[in-house]
C-alpha cells in the first residue's frame, strides 16, 4: 500500500517542467534484471560448493573402503596381488619434508631480505616480480628444470630430485607469506631494539621475526599442503618405485604418482587402491590448509 | 493527508546497532524547503537518524529501527515500502565526494536512467539544468565527458550534489558535505546550499556549528543518542532552552 | 682494556650484520636467478629441436616420434582450447561467487563459505583428475554428450563443434574440470577486490535508488577493473601450466581435431604421458621445447596480471 503510494507521489511530482515523468515499466525491467543477477549469483556459489562436496563425496565412498592396516604396511602389489601404499606413503613423506627442509630457509632469508633491507635498489622489486610468477608458474616445468640440471647430471632418477623441485615450489609461498608477515610487524619494535644497540641481524632475527613467527609457519604450512599434492614435478624426478627404498638417491614411490598411474591402468584393485591414495592426499591436504587459516586467524585475533 | 508544513515527520523513533541503543525517542518535524542542521558531538547519533530517512542503514545487518518516519504522510519504515523508490526520492550526499568512475555526463545521467527514458536532447537538457543548480556547468560544460576524478574536491562534491538534484528527488540528505573540503569549496556549497532550498528539502549533518548557523532554518542538537533541543536556528544559538545545547554552542563542551 | 674488547665486539657485530645481509641479499638474488636459470636449461634442453624444426615447430601438426618429425600445433592448441573453455565457465561462475560473498552472502555464512572457496582451491589437481574420470566423464557421456550431439551437432558450422563420439572424455571435458579448479582462484581475487571499494561510494549509488545488481554493475565493477582483469589472468596462468586435471580426461590424442568432444592433447599432457618414456634425441628436444613454451605463455599471462594488480594497488594509494 505504502509501496503505491510513493510510486504514484513520484508519478506526480515534475518541477522542472520537462515532459517524462517516472516510468513505472523501466522500473518493474530494473527489478527483474537484479533478481535475476542475483539469483544467478547465488546459484554460482551453490555451483561452486556442489562440486566441492560431490568431489569429496565421491573421495569418501571409494576410498574409505579400502582403508585397512595393509594399506599402510605393505607395499605396491603388481596387478592382481594384495598390497599397500606403504612404499608411496613413505616416500612422500620423506620428499615433502626434505623439500620443505630445503626450501624453508631459502625463503624465509630471502623474504628477510625484501621486508627489511628491500627499500632501495632494483633487486627487492625484481624479485618480488619474478617470485610471484614463480607462485603460479607450471609445476611441470620446474619439473624439466630438475630434470635437466639435477637428474641428467647425476644420471638418474631419485629421491633428492623429487625433493629439489618440491623446493623449488616452496620458495616463493614461504618468501611471499614472510615478506608479508615481516611488513605487519610495527617498525616501533625495531626501533625499540635497536635503541638497545641491538646489532641488525639480532633484531631481525630474534625480535621482528619472532613476532611475526605465527604467520610465517601459516605461510610454511600453506607450502607444504601445496607440494603434498603436487604431482607433475615428480613424474620425471623421483619417478616410481614399484619396491620400499628408504635410499633417496633412488628413484622412489610417491602418492601422486602412484595413484596416477594405477589410476590409469585397467585393473580394478589397482583403482581401489589409487582412491585409498587420493582420500589420504586430500584429507591430509585439506587439514594442512584449515590447520593453517587456524592459525592465521588465531594471530589475526590476538592484534 | 499530512501537515501542509510538515515533509518529514519523525515519530517515537528508535535505532540499534544489534544492542546498542543508538536513537532514542526521537520526535522531530522537518519543514518543506527548509534547511534543517543537526549538530552534536561525534558519536551522537546525528549521521545515523540521517540515514534512517533514506534507510541506507538496510545495506548492513543487525541493524534495525523502531517507530514511524512519515514521508508526506506516508511512513517510509513500514516493511512493504520500496526502498529503491524512497531512495529515489530522498537524494544523499556524503563526507566525501563520491563520483562514480564514469564520465561527468553519465555521473549526472545515472540516477536518470534508473527511473525515466529521455531522449537524447531531453537528457542533455537535463544534465544542463542539474549542473547549473549546483552551480558546475560554467567550469564543466567543455569536458562532460570527462571522468569525473579529473575534477578538484570541491568540484566532484558539487557534481555529487548535480547528480542526487538530477533525478530530482524531494528531500536531499547531506551528511558533513564539506568536511573534506577547503573553505573555499565549502562557501561554495553552502551558497548552494541556500540556492536548492527554494525546490528541495535539506536535512544537513555537520559537525561545524558556524555552518549549522549559517545555513540552517532549524537546528537540532543531540547527544548520545537524544535529541537535546530544536528549534529556530536564530533561537537555538542565541537563546537556547536547555543549559547542555548552550555548553555545547559556546564550546565549553564538545 | 675494556674499550679495545669493547671495540671488538663492535667490530664482529658489524661484520656479522654485513654478512646477513649480504647472505639475505644472495637469496633473493637466488630468486631471480632461478627464473633465469628455468629459462636457459629449457632453452638448452630444446636446443636440437629449435635448430632442426625452426618457426615451423609452432604450425606443424604431425607428431611422430616413430618418423622423428615433431610439431607443437595439436599440444598447444590444445592447451589454449582447454584454458578459454575454462575461462568461458569460470569467469561468470567466479564473478557471481565474488557478488555473492561481498554483496549477498548474510554474515554468518561468510566465514564459512570462504573457506569453502578457498578449501575448492586446496583439492589437489589430481584428484581433479581422477574424480573427472571416473566420476564426471561416464555420467557426461550417458546423459549430456548424446543430447548435445544430437540436437547441435546437425547445425552448419557450430555442428562442427558438437561431433565425433560420446566418449566423456576428450576437450571439453578437461576444459570444464579446469574451470571448476580456477573458479577459487578467480573468485578469491575478485572478492578482494570488490572488497575495497569504499563504502561511501557504494552508498552513493544505493541513494539514488540502484539495486544490487546496478551498484555492481556500473560502479563496483569499473572501480574495480583492473584487479578483476588481474584476476583472471591470474586464473589463465594456472589453467595454462595445469598437468594431472587435465591429463586424466584430455584424451591424449595427438590427432588434430576441432570438436569439443574429439580427444586431444595439451602442452602438460604431452610432457606428463612422454617425457619419461622419450625415445631419441628429438623426441626429448622436443618435449623440452613445448615446456619452453608453455613457461614463455604463462610467464607472459602471470607478468600482465601481476603488472595489472601492481596499478591496481597504486591507485588504491593515491585515493586514500
Amino acid at each position: 500500500m505504502a509501496n503505491s503510494t510513493l510510486s504514484e507521489s513520484l508519478n506526480v511530482q515534475d518541477r522542472s517542467g520537462s515532459s517524462s515523468t517516472m516510468n513505472t515499466s523501466i522500473y518493474r525491467r530494473r527489478r527483474l534484471v537484479n533478481a535475476f543477477n542475483m539469483g544467478a549469483s547465488t546459484l554460482t556459489m551453490a555451483f561452486g560448493l556442489f562440486w566441492l562436496f560431490w568431489i569429496l563425496f565421491t573421495l569418501l565412498q571409494h576410498g574409505l573402503s579400502g582403508i585397512n592396516l595393509q594399506v599402510f604396511t605393505q607395499s605396491t602389489p603388481p596387478p592382481g596381488s594384495q598390497g599397500g601404499l606403504a612404499n608411496a606413503i613413505y616416500g612422500s613423506l620423506a620428499m615433502t619434508i626434505s623439500g620443505t627442509l630445503i626450501g624453508t630457509p631459502i625463503g624465509i632469508l630471502a623474504g628477510i631480505y625484501l621486508a627489511e633491507f628491500g627499500q632501495r635498489g632494483w633487486l627487492a622489486p625484481a624479485t618480488r616480480f619474478i617470485n610471484d610468477i614463480l607462485l603460479s608458474a607450471p609445476s611441470i616445468v620446474i619439473g624439466l628444470f630438475v630434470y635437466e640440471v639435477y637428474v641428467v647430471s647425476v644420471g638418474h632418477f631419485s629421491g633428492w630430485a623429487g625433493s629439489l623441485a618440491l623446493a623449488l615450489l616452496v620458495i616463493p609461498v614461504v618468501v611471499r607469506t614472510t615478506e608479508n608477515m615481516l611488513r605487519l610487524v610495527p617498525n616501533t619494535l625495531r626501533e625499540a631494539a635497536a635503541a638497545l644497540g641491538a646489532p641488525q641481524w639480532k633484531i631481525t632475527l630474534y625480535v621482528t621475526l619472532r613476532s611475526a613467527k605465527a604467520g610465517v609457519l601459516t605461510g610454511i604450512l600453506l607450502a607444504i599442503a601445496r607440494i603434498s599434492g603436487e604431482t607433475a614435478p615428480l613424474l620425471f624426478t623421483a619417478l616410481n618405485n614399484q619396491f620400499f627404498n628408504s635410499n633417496m638417491n633412488q628413484p622412489m614411490a610417491n602418492l601422486p604418482i602412484v595413484i596416477f598411474q594405477f589410476a590409469m591402468s585397467p585393473y580394478e584393485d589397482w583403482h581401489t587402491l589409487a582412491w585409498t591414495g587420493a582420500l589420504l592426499i586430500t584429507l591430509s591436504v585439506l587439514t594442512l590448509n584449515i590447520l593453517a587459516r587456524w592459525m592465521g586467524s588465531q594471530k589475526t585475533q590476538s592484534h | 493527508m499530512a501537515d501542509n508544513n510538515v515533509k518529514l515527520q519523525v515519530k517515537n523513533l528508535n535505532f540499534f546497532y544489534g544492542n546498542f541503543h543508538a536513537l532514542k525517542n526521537i520526535n522531530l518535524d522537518i519543514a518543506p524547503r527548509m534547511v534543517t542542521a543537526f549538530i552534536g558531538p561525534s558519536g551522537c547519533g546525528k549521521s545515523t537518524l540521517l540515514r534512517t530517512f533514506n534507510r541506507m542503514y538496510e545495506l548492513y545487518p543487525g541493524l534495525r529501527s523502531e517507530g514511524e518516519i512519515l514521508l508526506d504522510g506516508n511512513n517510509i519504515l513500514g516493511r512493504d515500502v520500496d526502498i529503491n523508490l524512497l531512495r529515489a526520492k530522498v537524494g544523499m550526499v556524503f563526507q566525501k565526494p563520491t563520483p562514480f568512475p564514469m564520465s561527468i555526463y553519465d555521473n549526472i545521467t545515472f540516477g536518470v536512467k534508473l527511473y525515466e527514458k529521455l531522449a537524447k536532447t531531453e537528457m542533455d537538457d537535463r544534465v544542463e539544468w542539474a549542473l547549473r543548480k549546483a552551480a558546475l556547468w560554467d567550469e564543466v560544460k567543455d569536458k562532460l565527458k570527462q571522468s569525473g576524478n579529473s575534477l578538484s574536491g570541491g568540484q566532484q562534491q558539487r557534481l555529487c550534489i548535480a547528480r542526487a538534484v538530477a533525478s530530482r528527488p524531494e528531500v536531499l540528505l547531506l551528511d558533513e558535505p564539506t568536511s573534506a573540503l577547503d573553505p573555499i569549496s565549502t562557501a561554495h556549497i553552502e551558497e548552494l546550499i541556500h540556492e536548492l532550498k527554494e525546490d528541495y528539502t535539506i536535512a544537513i549533518v555537520t559537525h561545524n556549528m558556524q555552518q549549522a548557523a549559517r545555513v540552517s532554518d532549524f537546528t537540532a542538537y543531540m547527544y548520545l543518542g537524544e535529541l537535546v533541543e530544536f528549534g529556530e536556528t536564530d533561537n537555538i544559538f542565541t537563546a537556547p532552552k536547555q543549559k547542555a545545547t548552550e555548553d555545547y554552542i559556546t564550546g565549553k563542551f564538545g | 682494556m675494556e674499550k679495545f674488547s669493547n671495540n671488538q665486539q663492535m667490530q664482529r657485530q658489524m661484520l656479522l650484520d654485513n654478512i646477513f645481509r649480504v647472505s639475505t641479499r644472495c637469496f633473493a638474488f637466488l630468486v631471480l636467478a632461478l627464473l633465469v636459470g628455468i629459462l636457459i636449461s629449457l632453452i638448452i634442453g630444446a636446443m636440437p629441436s629449435l635448430s632442426r624444426f625452426g618457426w615451423s615447430f609452432l604450425v606443424d601438426s604431425d607428431w611422430d616420434p616413430v618418423g622423428q618429425k615433431f610439431g607443437a600445433l595439436v599440444p598447444v592448441f590444445g592447451t589454449l582450447a582447454t584454458s578459454v573453455i575454462a575461462l568461458l565457465i569460470g569467469v561468470p561462475v567466479s564473478f557471481g561467487i565474488a557478488v555473492f560473498l561481498t554483496e549477498l552472502c548474510p554474515n554468518v555464512l561468510k566465514r564459512p563459505l570462504g573457506i569453502a572457496v578457498e578449501l575448492l582451491a586446496g583439492i589437489p589437481s589430481i584428484i581433479y583428475g581422477m574424480w573427472g574420470l571416473f566420476v564426471f566423464a561416464p555420467l557426461f557421456a550417458d546423459h549430456v554428450q548424446p543430447v548435445l550431439i544430437d540436437n547441435l551437432g546437425d547445425i552448419p558450422l557450430i555442428g562442427l563443434l558438437f561431433q565425433g563420439a560420446p566418449m566423456g572424455i576428450g576437450v571439453f571435458t578437461a576444459g570444464l574440470i579446469l574451470a571448476v579448479m580456477v573458479i577459487p582462484f578467480i573468485a578469491s581475487v575478485m572478492r578482494d577486490v570488490f572488497e575495497v571499494v569504499p563504502t561511501m561510494l557504494k552508498e552513493s549509488a544505493y541513494g539514488l535508488g540502484s539495486t544490487t545488481w546496478e551498484v555492481v554493475r556500473y560502479v563496483v565493477l569499473p572501480y574495480t577493473k583492473t584487479g578483476v582483469v588481474g584476476g583472471i589472468m591470474l586464473g589463465l596462468g594456472r589453467a595454462l601450466g595445469e598437468t594431472m586435471a587435465v591429463t586424466f580426461v584430455i584424451g591424449n590424442s595427438s590427432r588434430f581435431a576441432v570438436g569439443l568432444f574429439e580427444p586431444g592433447q595439451s602442452i602438460s599432457s604431452a610432457l606428463a604421458n612422454e617425457f619419461a618414456e622419450a625415445t631419441g634425441e628429438f623426441h626429448m628436444a622436443s618435449l623440452i621445447e613445448l615446456g619452453l613454451i608453455l613457461f614463455f605463455i604463462t610467464f607472459v599471462v602471470l607478468a600482465c596480471a601481476k603488472l595489472l594488480l601492481l596499478r591496481l594497488q597504486k591507485q588504491e594509494g593515491k585515493a586514500s
